[in-house]
């Protein structure tokens, strides 16, 4: 068996033909008249006529090669009477290519883009969960995050929160004249609910419920026992969902005919949050998304704001910001791992072993933060504070030396276990084609056989000035995706070295930190290489000190698309391992 | 042959297993949590089992930890001087808006004083975030390393007023040795510098 990792080129995303200037230019040409560019300032891309939107897609997939959708979510600009749908596309090695579609208020209809890009799936229904646009011709065009009883579509600007106290923070009502109150008394249980009007909860009747059942496939028997299927759920509360996460699955005897996730049992609408706070406030919520990887979350949402401004931090924080965003990944891939030993049976050993050092990473991030998970270490235009004095002696005994030397203890630990390789080896394939149509990312993407990895396909920050090797696997399974994230942690130890000799001294903060500040306005999606993936964070801004948009292209729930195609015909113990595989946070799942 | 790699497993188990014990006779089986053991079994020394048994054994918080903020006050328990001037900075950058600052408001004039009437914080709502703390332009609200808040009565225990949230100068400075330090040397050399720009005065006339 080769434990080596395949450095071959693999299944590729097909070249992107040219330039995305290019590509929108062939856009614009066969499409004429249906197809404009965007002229609003501080906004690119390509607005399509809804009626073009389709073919334009096919086109863009086909001809163009921009195979992988990464982002759909809709922005309501109320001010105009607006909705908007955002697409951003991409090639293999192209940058995006952004489109628009832009419909009333009064009735916003668009045809989906699942047919083109299944990616879109899960986006589009949060898309309508949240703006209420609908996507024509979605397979299953039902609310996502919230639950169908729910009033309003919560993004839309007019929508109202039960607590609601004003448009933006900070709040006039704390300063001079105090006035405090608890949250709880003016926002009682029972009362921070909002029906629809007309709505009985004691009249209800739970059709959606009944639809997720009925949209699944059930298999008629033609031949042998006329067995019958039956339908089990899987969570919400249940120890290898990994948080709150339901997953509605229909068996046959022990086999997986069909299943569905069912998501939102965390959602605390966190872009609304995000649109009432200032943009420097968002950071520290940013923390809570997936709350394994603050660093990382930190960092992308930071530097979506750096490019709306068009500031750079000093060399010495683009230092940091590397060292502290591959610190989080090995983090991240040491509970990924432990956490799928776990649902494999091999119960707590792995994951206690894997805790230890990620213990004593913890003790890194506390003491240049303050906080071990909630880190809120970035900033805009730098990091909160430089590192402490004895910082980097601790981290170098760890990078160079302990954690190394851990990485092969657990592959001894891990790697040749017979019952595992048993468990995992075929076990949940994702096809390359499939993986991109479906916008896995990460581990779950490499593992498949394709070599993406924005650190080298699109490099932010500094990542550009290190050599490391975009880790690939061609089998597809379980079994791969735990040896991706096992190379990877060797490979972030590399850059980690790399990054510790070179860093500079000097300034951490380009300007004066602030609390507050004005952006000028547009639009900006800026994507990270996170540990789970690629997040994104799309920003609008209209000039003042909030986002007019605040979006987060979730990796952990982009990754649940292909969940059903891997479990068809698998066991229904799989299912946890296949899940454990792709790696989810809840909280960056639900938002 | 079949087993082996569970073998090997098995014998990173088995090695993990003796380490512990060797740990424990290396520092003596009651001297593991002394504050110098645990500055070696937080490191990347650490050896052996990594748990402590809280609330008996407690780890030490590094300088920069941060939980619900307090006000730092100068003097005495009895005659509180409060750094803060009620500027308002931190209520506002707070991000989930847990500050309520009354202003002082001097009783003739009904003029607006430099400090506050009434402070709370809501640590219900509270974050953790530091923010407040970073953004004070007083140094007058700081994070605090006391972490064990557990109350029987949330009603009214959970918002903290002026009373609760004060801490005298001491604490501040035990907790936080190096911004301490570093906050009265910026202020010995302000002191001097304006000794000296009043000396040049002087001289001038
Ligand atoms: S604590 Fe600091 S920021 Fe807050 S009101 Fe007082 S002086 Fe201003
Ligand atoms: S720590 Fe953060 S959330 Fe808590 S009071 Fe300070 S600013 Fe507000």
């Amino acid at each position: 068996m080769n434990e080596q990792v395949a450095e071959s080129e693999g299944v590729q995303l097909d070249a992107a033909v040219g330039s995305v200037e290019q590509a929108s230019q062939a856009l614009r040409e066969a499409f004429p008249g249906k197809v404009r560019p965007d002229e609003r300032e501080g906004y690119e891309g390509v607005i399509v006529d809804a009626d073009a939107l389709v073919d334009a897609a096919l086109f863009l997939r086909d001809q163009l090669g921009f195979r992988y959708l990464s982002s759909v979510t809709g922005v309501d600009y109320a001010n105009d009477g607006l909705l908007e749908s955002v697409y951003h596309a991409y090639g293999a090695e192209s940058g995006a290519l952004v489109f628009k579609v832009q419909v009333g208020c009064g009735n916003p209809e668009i045809p989906s883009l699942v047919s083109v890009w299944p990616s879109a799936n899960f986006q589009e229904r949060e898309s309508y969960d949240m703006y209420g646009i609908r996507y024509a011709g979605h397979p299953n065009l039902q609310r996502i995050l919230t639950w169908e009883g729910f009033a309003g579509h919560p993004m839309r600007k007019d929508w109202r929160e039960p607590y609601y106290e004003e448009e933006h923070k900070p709040f006039k009502t704390r300063h001079p004249d105090g006035g405090v109150f608890r949250a709880e008394d003016r926002n009682p249980f029972g009362r921070n609910v909002q029906y629809s009007p007309g709505f009985d909860p004691a009249k209800w009747e739970d059709i959606a419920q009944s639809a997720v059942y009925d949209g699944l496939m059930r298999e008629v028997k033609e031949e042998g026992l006329q067995t019958e299927t039956i339908t089990v759920n899987v969570g919400p509360q249940h120890p290898s969902t990994h948080g709150v996460l339901r997953v509605v699955v229909v068996l046959d005897g022990e086999t997986v005919v069909d299943l569905m996730p069912v998501l939102g049992y965390l959602h605390r609408n966190h872009e609304k949050i995000g649109e009432r706070c200032t943009f420097p406030q968002i950071i520290p919520y940013t923390d809570r998304l997936d709350y394994i990887c603050s660093m990382s979350n930190g960092l992308g949402y930071v530097l979506a704001v750096e490019k709306l401004i068009g500031i750079q931090p000093p060399e010495r924080a683009e230092y940091i910001r590397v060292i502290m965003a591959e610190l989080t990944r090995i983090v991240n891939h040491l509970m990924a791992i432990g956490f799928l030993w776990n649902d494999v049976g091999a119960y707590f050993t792995p994951v206690i072993y894997a805790f230890n050092e990620r213990e004593l990473i913890l003790d890194l991030f506390e003491m240049v933060s303050g906080s071990r998970m909630m880190c809120n270490y970035m900033r805009v235009g730098g990091v909160f504070e430089d590192l402490p004095a004895g910082w980097m002696e601790k981290a170098r005994a760890l990078v160079y030396d302990r954690l190394p030397r851990f990485v092969d203890e657990f592959h001894r630990l891990l790697s040749e276990n017979e019952i595992w390789r048993s468990r995992s080896m075929g076990v949940g394939i994702l096809p390359a084609e499939q993986a991109v149509a479906m916008g896995a990312s990460g581990p779950l993407l490499r593992a498949s056989g394709v070599p993406y990895d924005i650190r080298r396909v699109e490099p932010y920050s500094i990542y550009d000035r290190f050599d490391f090797d975009v880790v690939v696997r061609h089998n597809a399974d379980v079994y791969d995706r735990f040896l991706v994230r096992m190379e990877e942690m060797r490979q972030s130890l590399r850059i980690l070295r790399q990054a510790m000799n070179q860093i500079p001294a000097g300034p951490v903060q380009t300007g004066k930190k602030n609390w507050t500040m004005k952006v000028p306005a547009g639009e900006a999606y800026h994507r990270i290489e996170a540990p789970k993936g690629e997040l994104g964070f799309y920003l609008v801004s209209d000039g003042g000190s909030n986002p007019w948009r605040y979006h987060v292209r979730s990796t952990s729930m982009i990754n649940l698309t292909p969940l059903a195609e891997m479990c068809r015909g698998h066991k229904i113990a799989d299912v946890v391992v296949i899940l454990g595989s792709i790696d989810i946070t809840l909280g960056e799942v639900d938002r | 042959m079949y087993g082996l790699g569970i073998l090997k497993g098995l014998s990173v188990t088995l090695k993990h297993f003796v380490n512990t014990y060797v740990d424990d006779i290396k520092w003596g089986f009651a001297k593991r949590y002394t504050p110098e053991a645990l500055l070696v079994r937080q490191s990347a020394e650490a050896r052996g089992v990594f748990t402590v048994q809280y609330p008996e054994e407690v780890l030490l918080p590094q300088e920069r930890f941060r939980f619900v903020p307090f006000l730092v006050y100068e003097g005495t328990d009895e005659d509180r001087q409060y750094r803060c001037t009620a500027c308002g900075i931190c209520a506002k950058a707070c991000p989930p808006q847990c500050i309520w600052i009354v202003r002082a408001k001097d009783p003739e004039t009904g003029k607006p004083l430099r400090r506050p009437a009434e402070f709370y914080v809501d640590i219900d709502i509270c974050m953790n975030c530091g923010s407040c703390a970073e953004y004070c332009p007083f140094d007058a609200i700081q994070m605090d390393h006391d972490f064990e808040l557990a109350d029987h009565d949330r009603e009214t225990a959970h918002i903290h007023d002026l009373q609760r949230l004060g801490k005298p100068v001491e604490y501040y400075a035990k907790i936080r040795p190096t911004y301490y330090a570093a906050e009265q040397e910026a202020k010995a050399a302000k002191a001097a510098r304006a000794a000296k720009a009043k000396a040049a005065r002087r001289k001038d006339k």
